[in-house]
């Protein structure tokens, strides 16, 4: 996909630039003249609307620090006074907080979306694996980020998920400190992860580069999981797919509008707005709606290492995503098995997340059915998706009639 | 088919969604979900009900003002638009009517002759007054429990406003046979465990209404609880008023990148 | 219509939409762009204590009162009739700033004796309020020092007179006189 460069710099300035630093050719062949499959769908828009995410919560996030104190005695106010008194500070705070869910919301149709068309097959490994690099560094940010309004949820959720890596055999606790600062989440832990919470997004946009980079190699992928075999199959990027995305783009706004002023507090707990407490630990500690699958892997093992190595295995298996799928055809489209165990595996996530949002404890139906069993249930199901049935699926089934071309279906009026 | 089940799946995986969110607010001892009741801020064109907060006003300050704090509020916010609407002079007054400790003086003495704090008269950009000095002296004064501060109460509990409603007018229930009520605790259904340290605080006609509406127990409590959710929410109103703009420009704009988009494509399809 | 036929007819139609689209889209983000930089604008309680009212009962003729207004030191000083006397006395052209630098007068005021002081309830014409900050480059000039019977800022040797006029350099201006109301015989507000 990466042919020669069609740019040609037609005044002087341009040329000038061109000869010393091609910034103006580099945007004109990645984003103008970039030859995308012309039969992308709207699953196919989450990485421009991810993109935006990610400006979005850089743009808010650093005008928010210029009004905000990591230090514990001053936080929580801090992050009053902007909601009181900094001009706008209500809205810089209320898109920040939902930014990061709509983030989710969109990575999560993004990564669905690979799994599905098989973009993380040959020859696009490497992106996919860029892709959970960047996911789990989301994770990770916005881990940082919830600790820092210093509320309950905020103190205890840092002090739950810092004392799993107490969890490691003989250097655990020493770890634990480490990361603490000190004997239990306080001031060090917060001026850190206000300083992490800080910097991780600017990795993030450097593994963004990467990833992109990674993407143009071979182009995208498209919903036929079919190679592009020439010029017919592709539309230039500017203007098809700008004015696609932007369009996509302004539907997700919407969205994230509503929430941001209609539905503020709708996905975050209660209890943030209670002042950080060591010494009252709240009745149920949850984490926000986008971990709650994890938290269900985590605490569905009765053992502390384990539910550890469970959460993180269950995170480091997507990295063997594409090796563990031997399916020479890409689209699940055309996979009958693995479209239905597509469809399974989102149910299991979002079991898996509902079992997150309840107390370990809890029962269904009257008292009969243990939450915990069905986690348990959830959780090995998790694995076994990935590790037994992916990599023997593509010997059960047999792959539907699969299009010579992907202009040829398009042109006829099916797609 | 594919495309029924995948409607299907969708939708119900919206609803697992949606149903999630305040499913996580669930606690596993049964506590009694408050009643829902109409406020005039409900809805995303709901605004305050001005008068509600100024006699929610006047409720906090004589009533709950005894024991509890409203740290993040200042005279000045009384004037804010959006809230209860007292004017400049009003306010001055009123801020004047406190005396708080007061900055030490050219000799460095926090205290005078007598060895009593130095203290001054509030101003409008001074923060309401706290009664005691500090935690210890609050809980002293309340055996032994510590009121919380009311200025994010509404936000920081489940059912919010209705909650707080009906916890301060539910007051007048028995326990249940199988729940002692220990000495300096009180019962009510609504709060997480059924004890409360907190005795009934609203008895009819505790406060004389400056507009006349009389004050029994249950309008005391709806306007306490309009001046709360504002002390919680201050920008409520700006925020309703410019969500509307911005989704309505949005909806322009995604339709303009609708028609873009069509007419683009047109010749692709 | 041909393909070609018809993309010309729609050419103009679909120029003007894409350019609706691409103004409507400019105009959005430029809205969305205005809380990004009015958030740096003071903030309700930073403005909240933009003024600051002081009790100037005690004062007496030939005092001096230090108070601080907007995170600056400000100078409230009650002057003696003989100091009022010398100051009217000083001709325009021998000061080196001759705006009156009064926030509570027009910009072009001269600055007279009159034009830098201020009448209490008492209706004499003999408050001065500035901000004690030096117009060269903002240090603290100390009172009673120097020749003019005002200030001397050690920095760099400034002078200002008794109504802070600058008198020797290197300070360009005279002393600023903050706006500010008498808002009884014993307050005054400043700012």
């Amino acid at each position: 996909m990466s042919g020669p460069s069609t740019y040609v710099p037609n005044s002087g300035f341009t040329r000038w630039m061109d000869t010393r630093l091609p910034v103006l050719r580099l945007m004109h062949d990645t984003v103008i003249t970039f030859p995308t499959p012309r039969n992308l769908n709207i699953w196919y828009t989450f990485g421009a609307i991810l993109t935006f995410c990610l400006g979005v919560q850089l743009v808010t996030g650093i005008t928010l620090a210029m009004h905000y104190t990591p230090h514990t005695e001053m936080a929580f106010n801090s992050v009053e006074h902007i909601m009181r008194d900094v001009n706008y500070g209500w809205l810089l705070r209320y898109v920040h907080t939902n930014g990061g869910s709509m983030f989710f919301l969109a990575v999560y149709i993004h990564m669905f979306r690979g799994l599905y068309y098989g973009s993380y097959k040959e020859p696009r490994e490497m992106i996919w694996i860029l892709g959970v690099m960047l996911y789990i560094l989301m994770m990770a940010t916005a881990f940082l980020g919830y600790t820092l309004p210093w509320g309950q949820m905020s103190f205890w959720a840092a002090t739950v998920i810092t004392s799993l890596f107490g969890a490691i055999p003989f250097i655990g606790e020493g770890v634990v400190n480490w990361l603490w600062g000190g004997f239990a989440v306080d001031v060090p832990t917060l001026q850190r992860f206000f300083s992490l919470h800080y910097l991780l997004p600017f990795v993030i946009a450097g593994v963004v580069i990467l990833h992109i980079w990674a993407l143009h190699v071979p182009g995208n992928n498209n919903p036929l999981g079919i190679d592009v075999k020439g010029p017919q199959d592709t539309l230039p990027f500017h203007p098809y797919y700008t004015v696609k995305d932007l369009f996509y783009l302004s539907l997700f706004i919407i969205l994230f509008a509503a929430f941001v002023f209609y539905a503020p507090n709708y996905l975050g707990h209660t209890i943030n707005y209670i002042e950080a407490n060591p010494l009252v630990t709240p009745p149920h500690i949850v984490p926000e709606w986008y971990f709650l699958p994890f938290y269900a892997i985590l605490r569905a093992i009765p053992d502390k290492l384990m539910g550890v190595v469970a959460l993180f295995g269950s995170l480091f298996t997507l990295f063997f995503v594409p090796w563990l799928d031997r399916s020479k055809v890409r689209s699940a489209r055309f996979r009958p098995i693995y479209k239905r165990l597509f469809w399974i595996f989102v149910a299991d996530c979002l079991v898996l997340g509902y079992i997150g949002s309840q107390p370990v404890d809890g029962m269904i139906a009257g008292g009969t059915i243990s939450l915990l069993w069905v986690g348990r249930l959830a959780t090995a199901y998790y694995f076994i998706h990935f590790w037994v049935l992916m990599p023997f699926t593509h010997k059960w089934e047999t792959p539907k009639p699969i299009p010579d071309s992907i202009a040829k279906p398009v042109l006829n009026g099916t797609s | 088919m594919p495309k029924i089940m995948l409607r299907l799946v969708f939708s119900l995986a919206i609803s697992i969604v949606l149903g999630i969110i305040p499913s996580i607010v669930m606690s596993a001892e049964e506590i009694m979900e408050p009643e829902q009741q109409e406020w005039s801020f409900d809805g995303p064109f709901g605004l305050f009900d001005r008068a509600a907060l100024q006699r929610g006003f006047h409720v906090y300050k004589d009533i709950c003002a005894a024991c509890h704090t409203l740290d993040l509020v200042a005279f000045r916010n009384l004037g804010d638009s959006g809230g209860p609407g007292f004017n400049e002079n009003e306010i001055r007054a009123l801020a004047a009517s406190y005396m708080i400790p007061a900055d030490p003086d050219e000799r460095g003495r926090t205290t005078d002759a007598d060895g009593r704090p130095l203290m001054r008269e509030a101003i409008p950009a001074d923060y309401y007054p706290s009664r005691f000095v500090n935690d210890n002296a609050q809980r002293a004064a309340n055996n032994g429990s510590l009121p919380p501060d009311l200025s994010l109460i509404v936000k920081a509990r489940d059912g919010g406003a209705d909650y707080l409603y009906a916890l301060l007018t539910e007051y007048g229930h028995d326990a249940p046979a199988d729940l002692t009520v220990p000495p300096g605790q009180y019962y009510n259904p609504y709060f997480a465990g059924g004890l409360i340290a907190m005795p009934q605080p609203l008895f009819a006609n505790q406060v004389v209404y400056a507009d006349g509406t009389p004050a029994t127990i249950e309008q005391m409590a709806s306007d306490v609880t309009y001046f709360l959710t504002w002390t919680a929410e201050p920008k409520m109103e700006e925020r309703k008023r410019l969500g509307f703009a911005v989704i309505l420009f949005l909806i322009a704009f995604s339709m303009l990148c609708y028609a873009s988009y069509r007419r683009l494509w047109h010749s692709e399809h | 219509m041909t393909v070609a036929q018809s993309q010309t007819a729609d050419s103009s139609r679909r120029d003007f939409l894409y350019v609706a689209t691409s103004a409507v889209g400019a105009v959005g983000a430029t809205l969305a762009a205005w809380p990004l930089v009015a958030q740096m604008n003071p903030a309700a309680n930073v403005l909240a204590l933009s003024s600051v009212e002081v009790d100037i009962s005690t004062v007496q003729p030939g005092q001096l009162i230090n108070v601080m207004w907007r995170g600056q030191p400000t100078f409230i000083r009650r002057l003696t009739p003989d100091e009022i006397t010398e100051a009217d006395a000083v001709p325009i052209d021998d000061l080196l700033d001759d705006s009156a630098r009064n926030g509570n007068l027009a910009d072009n005021a001269v600055a007279t004796g009159a034009n830098r002081l201020a009448a209490a309830g008492n209706g004499a014409v003999e408050w001065l309020i500035v901000v004690g900050v030096c117009t060269h480059l903002g240090c603290i000039p100390a009172f009673d020092q120097g020749d003019y019977g005002g200030w001397l800022c050690a920095c760099h040797g400034s002078q200002y007179d008794n109504v802070g006029r600058v008198r020797i350099g290197p300070a360009p201006d005279n002393l600023t006189v903050p706006p500010f109301t008498f808002i009884s015989d014993t307050r005054v507000r400043i700012g």
